[in-house]
């Protein structure tokens, strides 16, 4: 029967789709008219078109969702765990493209090919997620990176840009080397690449080799520099200072959570029997990231570098779940990324606020007064950092609340001590932001009024951070489906 | 009765007049007035409700009454429960009554972002009600953390000159303590199941783990106290609060600590707390004696208050901790009495200051001469203070006194120290500001208290006589809750005290 040789494409149905309208937007993007006005009017249109594409998509994959699939000789996994991570990172691009649209056409570099890399990205988070298998896991991660290093330089002309792209993309191609690296000890010590495979061989068997842990340890350095987590992280503050706004605001949510999820299905799937191997390291860079994380950012003053360090100790907290080793730190991480995508989303939006004049302010000082000038974009900017520092009710409170709740679980006290001490070190630096816009005095007032793209990312994402106490059960249930889905595997 | 849920209602009324404020657009002073109607309207209303609780209360039984349960985390067997017994309904009431005190005194002295700082208070008043008629510890945590995001801004946007540091050191000693405490309530949850208060308390921890249980809770509600060396937070966010900011800071936050030890660290972990009771008692003599010391030596007014609040709240841990009905007893009166006398103090203040911007001693001298019935309200709360009989500061430094008299003759002798040290700053700072001769020039022109000055002390100084003169009401409610805790210390710890036998006589 010449059927049984199609293979059965149902569970990468919204990879495929994307892939296909993203090549799609590339040709009609190529053959569009040139010239100033219409290139702008292109950009313009096609990247309405990638946030319903990415609408769309996110339906295919809720649709898809459900039971654990296999496809392509079960080098593509789909399940509830995937479906979970590929909202969220399908919401951050989404939204991260609506808010870089009138900023992109101001800074005149509305460019068809911004929404179409972001687009591709995207797709290679997706593949990210779904990755059962070491050679998938590479092939997706490269085609998000090689889509991002691009994005990074896309101000071309801005010496700062094109540095954050080359310094990315070199940092970028070593931490992928390094993975590469580890993947081929861990076949070679295995003999196969398969996930499950994996998962299988090390099922009951004894102490693993030398040489198959010095694989583990590679992998996760290659991971570790995807979450920008320490001592991996040097690259983070430059490129988020460096690239656009509104990339910034994209690197700082999808490929952080795509990285997480794989980081999760990796260590979760294939070593998960290998808990006591990796343990060690997972605790020591969830340590050493909420560490630096909190005492790096405090002499900053620039906000793009604040929200870097920020990030990097948001990992640390993330990892915490991890280090945990069990669903239940499984399902802290899943709403810790969910929470922190919100939060951030909702930042970025009021850094791409800072404007004066015609040209983009980034010092935490030009906010001062803003409180007067902005009461609404202060109001929410100051519930994004009590929230990032973790302060009841807002959302950022609970993230933190199931992260310890898996550390103490696991016993892991020390773990769990230096987390929240070090969570009062970075309140400090939240709480300066908000002093800035309240308690200090109007120098120079920044444009009014806001974007109305901007204005309703803001609304959504503060009431979202506001509001989540009222019902968390929705995010709570889908997180612990997908936590449990990884361990049933 | 029980269907209706009297304590949300209560908690929730300040944030519904808090998002009404909220709605009010227009021109800024039409936008002020009406902010401050509202928040005053807001306020006195959940005062009339609380009254309501006061009413139907049940002062014969130790249960918690009025009790709610809404599902909230099923996943985690976490409910929103709420419910007061004999100890905390009265700080509801406190609470109830000094919000409206507070914005009557703000109405005329803030007049910048007025609607912003009515706002800030009402989420206050909604978060510290809610702290303390919370009955699961996930919900009383998040009251009790959310109170620091509204007190933040009222000491940096309206505060004094050091407003910053005062407000982040505020924010950050408090931080500390609290996040211990949070791992300390994720610990209790992983080992028992529970974060229902009620039914922590029949569970037992094992006696390792409450020694550490014991140590987190100590960490935050120390700070909440303040007890010393962990005090130094509360002179620098008192002297630049505003003073509505310094009389719920006084008024109502410290009691948070206070509160926190009678409904957690007592009943939950006994053992700990007979174990680590020395420490109290060591740091509690400590802060009595030193802050009275430091006290008298202050130039500042607010500062002194604030130091005066220190050596009280010393009072207040003591008698927590002699586990004796007069000393329990004695120790929640002192936090009533405490909250009324110093917010009335903070007020007392907060009227010179806004007629002369300064809260130096040296700056006044005669007022009596100018101002009588000033002087006389001052009177008033600085003898409650002092713990005259017949104010409310007697009752419950008496009863502490008693309590600790069975317990420690050493800490009694040298508590009743701090007393003497008491009267001396107290009457000294009288002196200075109120008596001599009004030479000042600037002090000749200021004027006697306004009719919504007396408006704002009348309710207090009826307080305070009446707990004085006739304590029972307060009493009466309290006993059958306070009896019923030593129980519970006492039956913990005897059940221990067999484990450890039994233990022993099988080896």
């Amino acid at each position: 029967m010449p059927s049984a040789n199609v293979p059965n494409l149902i569970p990468a149905l919204p990879e495929l789709f994307l892939a296909f309208i993203a090549m799609a937007l590339l040709m009609l993007g190529v053959f569009q008219k040139g010239g100033v006005r219409e290139d702008s009017r292109t950009a313009r249109l096609i990247s309405s078109l990638s946030v319903v594409t990415l609408a769309l998509t996110l339906l295919l994959v809720m649709t898809v969702s459900g039971t654990r699939m296999l496809a392509f000789n079960n080098l593509f996994i789909t399940d509830s765990f995937a479906t979970f991570t590929k909202v969220m990172v399908l919401l951050a691009s989404g939204v991260s493209i609506v808010i870089s649209r009138e900023y992109m056409q101001r800074q005149d570099m509305a460019r068809f090919e911004y929404p179409v890399l972001i687009l591709l990205a995207t797709l290679g988070m997706m593949m990210m997620i779904s990755a059962n298998d070491l050679i998938a896991l590479y092939l997706g991660l490269e085609l998000q990176s090689l889509s991002l290093y691009v994005i990074a330089a896309f101000q071309r002309d801005d010496t700062r840009s094109t540095e954050a792209g080359v310094k990315y993309f070199v940092l970028g191609a070593l931490a992928s080397g390094m993975l590469l690296y580890g993947a081929s000890l861990v076949y070679g010590f295995v003999g196969t690449t398969n996930f499950d495979g994996l998962a299988a061989q090390f099922h009951g068997a004894g102490a693993p080799s030398v040489g198959l842990i010095v694989g583990i340890v590679f992998i996760l350095a290659g991971l570790a520099f995807k979450v920008s987590a320490v001592p991996f992280h040097m690259w983070t503050p430059d490129v988020y200072e460096g690239a656009p706004t509104p990339v910034t605001a994209f690197f700082s949510v999808a490929p952080k959570i795509a990285a997480v999820a794989l980081l999760l299905r990796v260590m979760i799937g294939p070593f998960g029997e290998l808990v006591a191997q990796w343990q060690q390291i997972v605790v020591f860079i969830s340590i050493a990231s909420m560490v630096l994380g909190a005492f790096a950012a405090i002499n900053q003053t620039n906000i793009k570098r604040l929200m870097a360090y920020s990030s990097i100790g948001h990992i640390g907290y993330a990892l915490i779940g991890l280090a945990a080793g069990d669903a239940v730190g499984l399902r802290g991480v899943l709403i810790y990324m969910a929470i922190y995508l919100f939060m951030n989303l909702g930042t970025f939006a009021c850094i791409l606020c800072m404007r004066r004049g015609d040209r983009m302010v980034e010092n935490i000082s030009d906010l001062a007064g803003l409180a007067k000038s902005h009461p609404l974009v202060a109001l929410a900017l100051s519930i994004f950092m009590f929230s990032m520092s973790g302060i009841p009710p807002l959302a950022g409170f609970f993230a933190k609340f199931y992260i310890f709740l898996a550390a103490i679980q696991a016993e892991l006290y020390a773990l769990a001590i230096l987390g929240v001490l070090s969570s009062v070190v970075a309140a400090f630096y939240y709480l300066r932001i908000v002093k800035v816009m309240y308690f200090d005095d109007l120098v120079e007032t920044l444009n009014k009024p806001i974007d109305r793209d901007i204005g309703v990312v803001l609304v959504g994402t503060s009431l979202a951070i506001v509001l989540f106490f009222i019902y968390p059960s929705p995010l709570l249930s889908g997180a612990q489906a997908a936590a449990a889905a990884l361990f049933a595997g | 009765m029980s269907t209706f849920p009297i304590l949300s209602v209560v908690t929730f009324l300040p944030l519904v007049g808090a998002i009404a404020i909220l709605t009010i657009r227009g021109d800024e002073a039409v936008v002020a007035r009406n902010a401050r109607w509202v928040a005053l309207w807001a306020s006195l209303s959940t005062f009339i409700a609380s009254l309501f609780i006061w009413h139907q209360f049940d002062t014969s039984t130790a249960e918690f009454q009025f009790q709610e349960e809404v599902e909230w985390m099923a996943a985690f067997n976490i409910s929103y429960r709420m419910g007061v017994d004999g100890i905390s309904v009265f700080f509801v009431l406190l609470t109830t009554l000094l919000t409206p005190v507070c914005v009557l005194a703000s109405l005329e002295s803030i007049t910048d972002r007025v609607k912003e700082y009515m706002i800030a208070f009402l989420i206050m008043e909604t978060m510290m009600l809610g702290m303390f008629c919370a009955l699961d510890l996930v919900v009383f945590y998040i009251f009790f953390e959310g109170v620091l995001i509204p007190m933040f801004l009222i000491i940096g946007v309206w505060g004094g000159p050091r407003r910053v540091y005062s407000a982040f050191k505020f924010f950050l000693f408090t931080l500390v303590g609290s996040v211990l405490m949070l791992l300390a309530i994720l610990a209790m949850y992983f080992e028992s199941g529970l974060t229902s208060i009620p039914a922590l308390m029949e569970h037992s921890f094992p006696a390792s783990m409450q020694t550490w249980l014991w140590l987190a809770f100590f960490a935050s509600f120390a700070v909440k106290v303040p007890m010393w060396p962990v005090h130094t937070w509360l002179p620098d966010a008192h002297v630049e609060a505003p003073t509505a900011g310094s009389v719920i800071l006084a008024g109502v936050l410290l009691k948070f600590g206070g509160y926190g030890f009678l409904r957690f660290s007592l009943p939950l972990f006994p053992i700990a707390t007979v174990e680590f009771t020395p420490l109290i008692f060591t740091l509690s003599v400590i802060a009595v004696i030193y802050a009275s010391l430091v006290a008298l030596v202050q130039e500042d007014m607010k500062k002194l208050i604030a130091y005066s609040s220190v050596a009280h709240m010393g009072f207040v841990t003591i008698g927590t901790f002699t586990l004796t009905v007069q000393g329990i007893e004695g120790a929640i009166i002192q936090m009533l009495s405490h909250g009324v006398v110093s917010a009335a103090l903070f007020l007392v203040v907060g009227v010179i200051y806004d007629r002369m911007h300064s809260r130096d001693i040296e700056t006044y001298g005669g007022l009596v001469h100018r101002m009588p019935s000033y002087a006389f309200v001052f009177m008033l709360f600085m003898m409650a203070s002092v713990g005259l009989p017949g104010t409310s500061g007697f009752v419950g430094e008496f009863l502490i006194l008693v309590g600790i008299f069975q317990v420690n003759t050493l800490v009694a002798a040298l508590t009743t120290t701090g007393i003497i040290l008491g009267a001396a700053y107290m009457l000294y700072l009288y002196r200075r500001i109120i008596f001599g001769k009004l030479t000042k020039e600037s002090l000749q022109k200021i004027f006697d208290l306004s009719g919504r000055e007396i408006a704002v002390f009348a309710p207090l100084a009826v307080v305070v006589i009446w707990m004085g003169i006739y304590p029972m009401p307060f009493l009466d409610a309290m006993h059958a809750s306070v009896n019923h805790l030593i129980g519970q210390v006492e039956t913990a710890r005897a059940l221990n005290d067999a484990v450890v036998l039994a233990g022993q006589s099988v080896r």
